[in-house]
């Protein structure tokens, strides 16, 4: 059976490697200092969507994906790992998403790209941690959902079986398709890029990517598929009330950089004076029995 | 109308203990707000055995929605339930579990009535809110407050226009406890059918297993976690000798987790555990707010780390610079020696 695949991706800023730089003097975020990345749950949601591709002859794998022009090379790092095609959603309109808005603009890019069988896409991306968009992008298909999943075991007669985390133990759930599913960052990492798809897709690129001095327009223009697609609010029929801030129900009220209450501490070092006397104090205190 | 609604999560005929925290901040957010505190409950055999872990708990209205393929929880059915029945009750504020359930239910909930919702808050209040564009204030409203940008920084939203206000919290971030004011305790048992159509039961649970906690984490009254400065995967295997002999637990900070050096179930944080153990040895941990939030409550705070000015230390009772490597055993050899 062959399936039509999307994989949401994000291109994220690093926000495990938190250098000291990274946070301003006026305690705002400085995104120019954190590496953009790919989403790392969306590379396990990948590699799940290539090996459903590997099972199932002529199924294609595509990635969506909304954000500035440079998130394009979040496609290409997709198109080296084995995705046929890419879509990348970037539009003023959409800046300032929370997540239903985020949902809003996917699922009506989705609806645009058509006759989809499986949505597929990580728990969450680490700058927000929230798990919503995957959900609210079922809801705003009207698809069923299946989050924390850990396998797509198999997908076969228009159903998925899936194996999925939850609290304290798993669950193997059966679900009918068209699906949207979240991915677990304990699937399976998703494999390299390949060398050959490098080669092929090193100069693909989105239109606002290109500059006009590009020197390599007559290149695209023999090979169309490295033209990527990029759409607008218009181009996917987007109501732009229901995109970026205005489409945002939550609003940040405030942000603040935290300074802890300094506590008055004893300072210790490492010598075994130090550390004998500090464990027959929590022993005298009844601290530590 | 206009109440504080809690969503109870199970396991079987078992509440969990983060819809009962829940409850328990529920009751004062309706308190301060003046309104009822609601809950609802939704399983298959659960009349008769869910009613008094819940009531006790400050709640004056139960929903019980009881009918068979309601357990294990699937999404659609649950997620038609509390729509339809938030249709009718247009609650202003409903609290759920910042579990896998509730990750599940809560974002497809809020997206079926367009209301905001807030994952993981590690801090609710009622507050007023301007808008500076419109010039437009609101008189309370809840803040749902939470680290953000990988645990950086720590932002308050809000939800003016929409309703209700939804926030997901993690287990152990509040406190449960018993209410000892008055609440009506009122019972409902609405029909089932009316709220959810059998073409909801599409997604099968073919299997379902849940296995009892391998550790006690959360409850334990010493915790040694360990950070990114332990250094490797073995260096966590003295944290687990000091942990045994002060009859404590072993947690991880997210970098810890992320390393793969220790089980992403022992990860203390905004995104893990939130732990208020008596005493809590920091091992190698810098001490980002995502981590110091699921730990800010201990009683003593040991740090024990190379980098003096790691911020960590700023809230701890004892500083100790140094590495986790030297430090800690000489830690298990002391207390071994001294406790005798």
């Amino acid at each position: 059976m062959s399936l039509k695949i999307v994989v949401l991706a994000k291109q994220v800023p690093d926000t495990r490697n938190v250098g000291k730089d990274a946070m301003t003097a006026e305690g705002t975020v400085n995104r120019a200092a954190l590496p953009a990345i790919f989403n790392p749950e969306d590379l396990n949601a990948l590699e799940q969507a290539l090996r459903i591709k590997e099972q199932n002859p002529g199924t294609t794998v595509g990635l969506l994906t909304m954000g500035p022009p440079r998130a394009g090379e979040i496609i290409r790092e997709g198109l080296y790992r084995g995705a046929d095609t890419g879509w990348l959603l970037t539009d003023r309109l959409f800046a300032g998403a929370d997540t239903l808005a985020t949902s809003y603009a996917l699922a009506t890019a989705i609806k645009k790209i058509g006759n989809v069988d499986l949505v597929i896409g990580g728990r969450q991306a680490i700058d927000g941690d929230t798990a919503q968009v995957g959900p609210q992008v079922a809801q705003k298909l009207g698809l069923n959902q299946v989050t924390y999943a850990e396998e797509i075991i198999s997908v076969k007669d228009g159903k998925a079986t899936i194996r999925r985390m939850i609290d304290g133990g798993v669950e193997v759930v059966e679900a009918p398709l068209p699906l949207v599913v979240t991915v677990n960052g304990s699937a399976a990492e998703c494999r390299p890029a390949n060398a050959k798809l490098v080669m092929k897709y090193k100069y693909s690129a989105c239109p606002l990517e290109v500059t006009d001095d590009d020197t390599r327009k007559g290149l695209r223009a023999e090979r169309p598929y490295l033209n990527l697609t990029q759409w607008s609010v218009a181009d996917v029929d987007g109501d732009p009330g229901q995109c970026g801030m205005s489409g945002s129900p939550t609003k940040v009220k405030e942000v603040q950089s935290i300074a802890f209450q300094a506590k008055e501490s004893k300072t210790l070092t490492g010598a075994d004076s130090d550390i004998d006397g500090l464990i027959k104090e929590l022993l005298n205190d009844k601290i530590i029995g | 109308m206009n109440n504080v609604f809690v969503y109870i999560e199970i396991e079987g005929t078992e509440v969990r203990e983060v819809s009962q925290e829940l409850l328990t901040k529920g009751r004062k957010l309706a308190n301060e707000l003046k309104v009822e505190l609601h809950a609802i409950v939704i399983g298959t055999g659960i009349k008769g055995k869910v009613e008094e872990q819940v009531l006790p708990y400050g709640v004056d209205k139960l929903f019980v929605f009881d009918a068979p393929e309601l357990f294990p929880y699937t999404s659609a059915p649950h997620t038609d339930i509390v729509v339809n029945l938030f249709k009718e009750e247009k609650p202003q504020i409903c609290l759920m579990g910042a579990t896998v359930i509730g990750r599940d239910l809560g974002p497809r909930v809020s997206s079926s009535l367009t209301s905001g919702l807030t994952a993981d808050c590690t801090q609710l209040e009622i507050g007023p809110y301007e808008d500076k564009k419109s010039g437009k204030v609101y008189e309370n409203l809840l803040y749902q407050i939470r680290p953000a940008f990988g645990g950086n920084i720590v932002a308050t939203i809000v939800n003016p226009d929409h309703r209700p206000q939804m926030a997901t919290v993690r287990s152990g971030v509040m406190q449960k406890a018993v209410y000892d004011g008055s609440c009506k305790k009122e019972v409902v048992y609405p029909e089932v059918s009316k709220y959810v159509s059998p073409e909801a039961f599409v997604v099968k649970v073919l299997d379902h297993h849940v296995e009892a906690a391998k550790h006690n984490l959360k409850g334990a009254p010493i915790v040694v976690a360990g950070g990114y400065g332990v250094g490797s995967k073995e260096g966590f295997d003295s944290l687990f000798e000091l942990a045994k002999v002060l009859h404590g637990e072993v947690g991880g900070s997210r970098a810890a987790v992320d390393a793969g050096w220790i089980d992403n179930d022992r990860q203390i944080g905004q995104t893990g555990v939130t732990v208020h153990p008596k005493v809590y040895i920091a091992c190698g941990i810098s001490g980002q707010i995502q981590h110091i939030a699921g730990m800010q409550d201990s009683g003593i705070i040991i740090s024990i780390n190379s980098d003096p000015e790691a911020p960590i230390n700023k809230i701890a009772d004892y500083v100790i610079t140094g590495t986790v490597e030297e430090v800690v055993p000489k830690m298990i050899k002391y207390y071994k020696q001294n406790s005798k």
